[in-house]
């Protein structure tokens, strides 16, 4: 890894920011099965663990499944525990997702979001992440390597958190952001490791002076308790990423809320959207409000748990809203985000008109003129009160 | 026989499904799931402690080196002690349940 320091800035790609981060927060395990296109953050990882640089105890497995397996493992020994995949990778951890949320262990992933086979693709969407929307692990969303960079040390701190107590994903985009090197501002080691704390859990398998049992079998009497207790610190989860973000932003200057709004208060027609294609389109945004248009955006950060009360907030004045979705959720009625962000609006008097836009599918370029073009059909929509097509592909 | 939590204890289950403690088993009744339950004839016994050693649920009682009956609370009544018993011996038998 090739650290420049350029005017208090350092250049890095994503992968090599997340590895770095991980050095910084120093986890006690990592198990671990490299995938494209996360693998520079194994790469760069082991470098840190061969060189002594981390304490970390790193374990190279044969399979996702069995990376997730001993994360799982682990983490109920007591131990603070990170990895990192992608895709295929993520797929095959799916069964292991459910038992580490379920069982309320607070392991930290970085999804580098590529593409689900079939056809076979090794660029980004974010069809990986949204297959996993629903078990139980917090979903946090980058837009930039300065965000994932970030995200990663408040992901620990709200896993880990009293009153939350799950695993949590960090997503950024495959290539685009993992590969794509951006100057960031580092934190320091000192920070690092005051703001992540030590990791304090309440129960370990190596305490051998208090015998304890992860994994026992449930039945009817009890199951839905344990999962009534899973979705209450979900629910708390939204409130505690809103706290832990506001001390990160005390302490570091960077802030970071639910969601990201962009030239949104004062707009009449704007996009939902995940992650780097944000990016471009807030270009189309201040394009189009040369133009006297009225555009904006809205990026959630947070997806899991998903902060709907805020985000009808912030999307309630608009006259008509494009959901953009990075996957297909292969229902015929738009994709993930879009179903969340329709329901979400769907209590308001008087609401916007939604669409759903499915863009950049394995790894497929958004450009600017994409967004340009998606923001026509919203002003039409919000100047018709009509949507002529609820769900469509662009980029094709 | 029942192992139903009550509505303040499932406000307290322990988060994860964790079983906080060890040697909890023993409390779990398992008796109830028994359709046949073993009885023993103490004059063909030999105290050759087959039963004890292939009993899966640990419901062989033993005092003194001698077998001595059933821990009726955990027998779920699988017959393995009968079957394992040596066939020149068969001093254990499986019956209906009275109860």
């Amino acid at each position: 890894m090739a650290i420049t320091g350029t005017k208090g800035a350092t250049g890095l790609t994503g992968n090599t920011a997340i590895a770095y981060a991980m050095k910084q927060i120093n986890p006690d395990v990592a198990p671990v099965y490299p995938i494209t296109p996360s693998t520079g953050i194994v790469e760069d990882f082991s470098s840190y663990v061969a060189d002594g640089a981390v304490d970390t105890e790193l374990i190279t497995v044969e399979s996702e499944h069995s990376a997730m397996s001993a994360c799982i493992g682990a983490c109920a020994a007591g131990a603070r525990v990170m990895t990192a995949t992608s895709s295929q990778g993520l797929a095959l951890m799916w069964e292991m997702l459910y038992i580490a949320s379920g069982m309320r262990l607070p392991i930290v992933l970085t999804d580098v979001n590529r593409a689900l086979s079939a056809p076979i693709n090794i660029h980004c969407d974010h069809s990986d992440s949204m297959g996993a929307r629903d078990s139980g692990w917090i979903q946090i969303y980058s837009e930039t390597v300065q965000e994932a960079y970030d995200n990663l040390f408040m992901a620990v701190r709200i896993a880990e958190h009293e009153h939350v107590l799950l695993p949590a994903m960090v997503c950024m985009d495959g290539f685009i952001t993992s590969h794509a090197i951006e100057n960031i501002n580092l934190i320091g080691d000192d920070s690092v490791r005051e703001f992540v704390g030590e990791y304090k859990p309440a129960h370990s398998l190596l305490d051998t002076g208090n015998p304890i049992t992860y994994g026992a079998m449930t039945l009817p009497d009890t199951y839905i308790t344990f999962k009534h207790q899973q979705s209450k610190a979900m629910a708390a989860a939204k409130d505690v990423a809103v706290e832990i973000s506001a001390e990160f932003g005390r302490k570091f200057g960077r802030n970071y809320g639910l969601f990201d709004a962009y030239r949104l208060a004062d707009a009449e027609a704007a996009i939902v959207i995940l992650n780097s294609a944000a990016g471009t389109s807030k270009v189309a945004v201040d394009e189009l409000r040369k133009q006297g248009k009225k555009v904006g955006l809205l990026r959630p950060r947070l997806f899991r748990p998903f902060p709907f009360e805020e985000i009808t907030g912030a999307l309630k004045h608009l006259k008509a809203v494009a959901v953009l979705d990075r996957v297909d959720s292969m229902n015929a009625f738009g994709g993930p985000l879009f179903n969340e962000v329709r329901s979400a609006l769907y209590d308001l008097e008087k609401r916007p008109k939604v669409m759903s836009r499915i863009y950049g599918l394995g790894g497929r370029d958004y450009k600017v003129a994409d967004a340009v073009g998606a923001f026509e059909e919203v002003l039409k929509a919000a100047a018709t009160g009509r949507v002529e097509t609820l769900q469509k592909y662009i980029t094709l | 026989m029942t192992n139903k939590p009550s509505k303040a204890d499932k406000n307290h289950l322990p988060l994860g499904g964790v079983i906080p403690k060890g040697g909890t088993a023993h409390d779990y009744s398992t008796g109830g799931w028994r359709k046949l339950t073993p009885s023993v004839d103490k004059s063909k016994c030999t105290n050759c402690m087959i039963c004890w050693v292939m009993c899966p649920d640990s419901a062989i009682i033993v005092e003194d080196a001698k077998m001595i009956g059933f821990d009726l609370e955990h027998c779920k009544g699988c017959g393995i002690c009968a079957v394992e018993c040596p066939d020149k011996i068969s001093a254990i038998k499986m019956e209906e349940d009275k109860s």
